[in-house]
């Protein structure tokens, strides 16, 4: 099996990408372990959402959006699970379902390698991650939840800069073509 | 039957999996459950990660604590001892000067109860330099008034006498010392003996014939009958008494504290002193760091 092919969208090329075995699965943990236990120690990394940035790099690798939602759902769900009786099972799932669908179907079209594409959809993929929140807690569950707000884009801007630097080690991931 | 394109798919797949998750919040929100089984493996699946990370940040934090960030502190600890040792100096002055302050406090108010006394305050300067002898040297001499034969005491009670006065020092014999002594007798029962040293911190009082009745405890005071005391100054406490031939020996506890003499007063007269109070030796006025002559011309 070949480790990277091009997917050719009318004259395009774009490189789907292959990975290590079980690299998806320990980035993932990774990605939980420390989400949950990094900010007890640093207050301040509350604002990192390391599964989103996760959800968003393999979608963006992987660029086939059926994976893409499916990863998403199985991250966010396990986010849910890990964040307590207060955050309903499907919350994080169903935003991380939708930003795993868009960032595949985008990647799908754009060549997203350069890390200023990879700033500006990382922030633009929190935003709507925020609003499928947003919208969940206010519509579904009926709860008072603060649209974006300053906080939220700060946050948005530090989850773009941290992409950055942490999509370029997940890339060694990636198995040489 | 048409084949569903790709992407029409991955939309389907989407939608089942959000109506999914909307029914499975909608469970949660009917049913007013968590999902408790779900969260239940998940955190058991996920949380040996967490805490083989915690144990691993923990060492690596150790680690870091112990050793890296202590870079620096050879340097801080040097620093503390220096200012450590700066401080402990500086207390020790301080303690010092406190109890030269209370010294000298006492000093004065016996000073003040004894107005009428002439009498010059003096630092002691020097102790005996061989062992031949118990002496002490004053800063004070000739030049403030200081003869031979004077007595020299602190409020506490007897020291010794000037044996020597140089135009600015002079020297003291201590009570304690085997040539010295003193006319006294016991406060209570009036019986005189000359009291001397023995070359020991205890004195003797030396003819005290076997049938008078003293007792231990009882205060020893100057009789003036040595023309160099006043009357009724404190000598000391008798702490032991042996039954002799034809004399008592009975041992004495100098009244004043020879052994840590800083300051003293010399007599400059022979006058009898009034009776002084219990409360003279303690300090009732604000004392000075240099103990000023409080002679009375």
């Amino acid at each position: 099996m070949n480790s990277a092919f091009d997917l050719r969208i009318g004259e395009s090329h774009i490189e789907v990408h292959k990975f290590r075995t079980g690299a998806i699965l320990i980035a993932t943990l990774l990605a939980l372990v420390i989400q949950a236990w990094f900010p007890l120690h640093f207050a301040r990394a509350a604002l990192l959402d390391l599964p989103l940035l996760v959800t968003i790099y393999f979608g963006l690798s992987r660029r086939n959006p059926s994976t893409g939602l499916l990863l998403g759902t199985a991250i966010g769900l396990l986010q849910d699970s890990l964040s307590g009786p207060t955050v309903p099972l499907g919350l994080f799932g169903m935003a991380k379902t939708i930003i795993g669908y868009l960032a595949s179907s985008i990647g799908a079209r754009l060549d997203t390698e350069h890390p200023a594409a990879r700033f500006a959809l990382t922030a633009a993929f929190f935003v709507v991650h925020q609003a499928v929140i947003v919208m969940t807690r206010r519509i579904l569950l009926a709860q008072p939840e603060p649209w974006f707000n300053l906080h939220l884009f700060a946050a948005a801007l530090v989850n773009a800069l941290v992409a950055v630097f942490l999509f370029i080690l997940l890339d060694r991931l990636r198995r040489p073509s | 039957m048409a084949v569903m394109p790709s992407r029409h798919k991955s939309l389907v797949l989407l939608a089942g999996v959000i109506v999914l998750q909307v029914l499975l919040l909608a469970v949660q929100n009917k049913r007013d459950s968590q999902g408790r089984l779900i969260r239940s493996w998940t955190v058991g699946a996920v949380s040996p990660f967490e805490r083989a990370g915690s144990y691993g940040f923990g060492w690596f934090r150790d680690v870091w604590r112990n050793y890296f960030a202590l870079r620096g502190t050879r340097k801080d600890n040097e620093d503390l001892h220096r200012e450590n040792d700066a401080l402990k100096l500086h207390i020790a002055q301080l303690e010092g000067k406190a109890a030269e302050a209370d010294r000298l406090a006492g000093l004065l108010h016996f000073r003040q109860s004894q107005a009428d006394v002439p009498m010059v305050a003096a630092r002691v300067i020097g102790g005996s330099v061989g062992t031949a002898s118990l002496t002490i040297q004053l800063d004070r001499g000739e030049h403030d008034g200081i003869r031979r034969n004077m007595g020299v005491i602190t409020p506490d009670g007897v020291v010794g006498k000037i044996i020597e006065a140089y135009p600015n020092t002079s020297l003291v014999l201590l009570l304690t010392d085997r040539e010295s002594g003193v006319g006294a007798k016991v406060a209570d029962s009036g019986i005189q003996s000359p009291v001397g040293g023995v070359g020991e911190p205890l004195i003797t009082m030396k003819y005290v014939p076997s049938d008078d009745e003293v007792s231990v405890g009882q205060r020893v005071v100057t009789s003036g009958m040595d023309r160099i005391f006043p009357r009724d100054l404190p000598v000391g406490t008798i702490t032991e008494i042996k039954a002799g031939n034809q004399f008592k020996q009975i041992r004495i506890k100098p009244a004043a504290n020879l052994e840590k003499l800083e300051e003293v007063l010399v007599l400059l007269t022979l006058h009898p002193l009034k009776e002084t109070d219990s409360a003279a030796a303690k300090p009732a006025a604000p004392a000075t760091s240099n103990p000023a002559p409080v002679s009375n011309p």
